[in-house]
């Protein structure tokens, strides 16, 4: 049989340790168990939230980079086209300025070439006639060599402006 | 394996050496008591069994050539002349008081007075016993685990640290008990209010088994050895289930979902319904008190060999005694296995009936309007 004594007792320490214990030990405990699991397992949500976003934005970085290594691509492309235009409009500017200023020169050239062609005509003409008249001042002392002279003479020139007018 | 080796041949040397001293110590009692108090001359193994396993008025704890080395412990009593305190000590010179420790009869051992006519009389006895002052320790024990645990948590953030030192201990076991045991015996909204006292009688039952396992001092006190201790906690977990019980779990009890002859002239079910709200908490007690009594005993038993075998020579006490050493490691750590699967199956058949007085009938209903409606 159970002795009352230490019924008594049983009942007694029983009581007060569970009410103790009750009162400022388990509820704490586990409490503060949940209270961490709650954490954690907020925390492996947020973790894998995370990296989900995390994932999302590797993928807009890559996107990004990509377009952005396009455009480079058009800008260079574009660029070297510009350049290719310009040089080559350089070019043609240069070779126009070119030939303008040749054929240039070559009028100038003609032009002067006809100035000297007729200077140099005028000369020999006025040079012919100075010959001429010395010539005719001394040979003309004598008539018979008077007439032959005028004959060869008027025979020369007549020759020479037959040439003359088939240059020109 | 060489350490094993080596703890082995550690074992077998102190047995041996153990097996040497008690077989002297023997020799020396049986000389000490010629004129033979036991009838077959050996140790009484009776009287050495129940006087571990029973409680008494001082906590006795060896003896070390002829003196007893033993703490006396406060004797409060109420007899005829009203109350009575006094330490246990004084008992020993003979009656004290008119109070004396009965010696055989109806009340052996316990502290009787005599009444007019002589005869031995028990007064109102609430004296601090071995298991009284045991269950005193093993609750301060108790009491200073787990209020050390709940300290620490008021002293750390808990979402920052990691528990250590005692908290690191008591955490897990009460998560354990608390997540696997509580929460899914009962419905959530009342597991709550029911896990102190569910944690605080597994707690209390542990640390009573395993103190009472330790042989010295503070803990040998059979505590959840003793029917009363165990009837308190039957007791406590009776009031738990029966109290608090919703409308469903009386409707089960005494209109159970039977075919009606089973219940209307004869209440057969109902009665045997009632009758089960006593056998629960009945079988909650029995089983601890047994599981823990038998455990000491054959513990005690084993121990109890090396003495009983003196007799026939040293050579077969000696082997006796090697082999009741392994036996007594053997039982030990089963009792260590014990002390835990008890207080673990004390607590969930606890939750478990507290989980059923909190059963919510609806579906049960529901599956049956629904096979009527079949």
């Amino acid at each position: 049989m159970p002795d009352s004594g230490l019924l008594f007792w049983m009942l007694v320490i029983f009581i007060i340790v569970f009410a103790v214990l009750a009162k400022w030990g388990f509820p704490l405990i586990t409490s503060m168990v949940d209270k961490r699991r709650n954490y954690i397992d907020e925390s492996l949500r947020l973790a894998r939230q995370t990296n989900e976003k995390m994932s999302g934005l590797m993928k807009e970085q890559e996107r990004i980079i990509s377009e952005a290594r396009e455009e480079q691509n058009r800008i260079l492309r574009e660029a070297a086209e510009a350049r290719d235009n310009i040089i080559r409009q350089a070019q043609d500017q240069a070779r126009d300025e070119a030939a303008k200023i040749l054929a240039e020169a070559r009028t100038r050239i003609e032009a002067e070439k006809e100035s000297a062609v007729s200077q140099i005509r005028s000369q020999i003409a006025l040079l012919s006639v100075n010959v001429a008249e010395k010539v005719i001042r001394k040979t003309l002392s004598d008539d018979r060599e008077q007439k032959e002279l005028v004959g060869k003479m008027v025979d020369e020139s007549l020759k020479a402006d037959i040439s003359s007018g088939r240059a020109n | 394996m060489k350490k094993i080796a080596r703890y082995i041949a550690a074992l077998g040397i102190i047995s041996a050496l153990a097996s040497a001293t008690s077989f002297a110590e023997a020799e020396e009692a049986s000389d000490a008591a010629p004129e033979g108090t036991e009838a077959a001359g050996g140790p009484d193994i009776r009287t050495l069994l129940f006087g571990h396993i029973g409680d008494s008025y001082q906590w006795h704890i060896t003896r070390i050539g002829k003196t007893d080395i033993a703490i006396p412990l406060p004797v409060i009593v109420y007899s005829s002349t009203g109350w009575h305190c006094f330490l246990s000590s004084k008992l020993e010179e003979g009656p004290y008081e008119g109070l004396y420790c009965a010696e055989g009869g109806k009340y052996d051992g316990k502290i009787v007075e005599r009444d007019s006519a002589g005869n031995e009389v028990r007064p109102f006895d609430i004296s601090i016993t071995k298991n009284v002052a045991g269950l005193m320790i093993n609750a301060l024990i108790l009491v200073i685990l787990i209020l050390g645990c709940s300290r620490w948590y008021r002293k750390h953030d808990v979402l920052r640290e990691a528990p250590t030192g005692l908290a690191a201990i008591i955490e897990p076991v009460v998560t354990f008990i608390n997540e696997d045991v509580i929460r899914t015996s009962i419905p959530q909204e009342q597991s709550g209010k029911y896990a102190p006292y569910l944690l605080t009688v597994f707690f209390f039952i542990l640390i009573n088994n395993i103190m009472g396992i330790i042989p010295v001092f503070p803990g040998g006190a059979n505590t959840t050895g003793n029917i009363a201790v165990t009837l308190v906690l039957a007791l406590c977990t009776f009031v738990a289930v029966n109290f608090f019980a919703n409308r469903h779990y009386w409707k089960d009890i005494f209109w159970p979902d039977v075919p009606w002859w089973l219940k209307v002239p004869v209440p057969l079910i109902p009665l045997t319904e009632v009758l089960g709200i006593f056998t629960k908490p009945f079988a909650l007690m029995i089983r601890l008190f047994a599981n823990i009594m038998a455990g000491h005993a054959v513990i005690l038993s084993f121990v109890s060999i090396i003495f009983i075998t003196v007799k026939l020579g040293p050579a077969l006490n000696g082997t006796m005694t090697v082999l009741s050493v392994f036996f007594g490691i053997f039982m030990d750590c089963l009792e260590l296995l014990v002390a835990f699967i008890q207080a673990y199956v004390f607590t969930m058949l606890s939750a478990v009936f507290i989980g059923l007085a909190h059963e919510r009938g609806e579906d049960r209903e529901e599956v049956n309007t629904l096979n009527a409606e079949e």
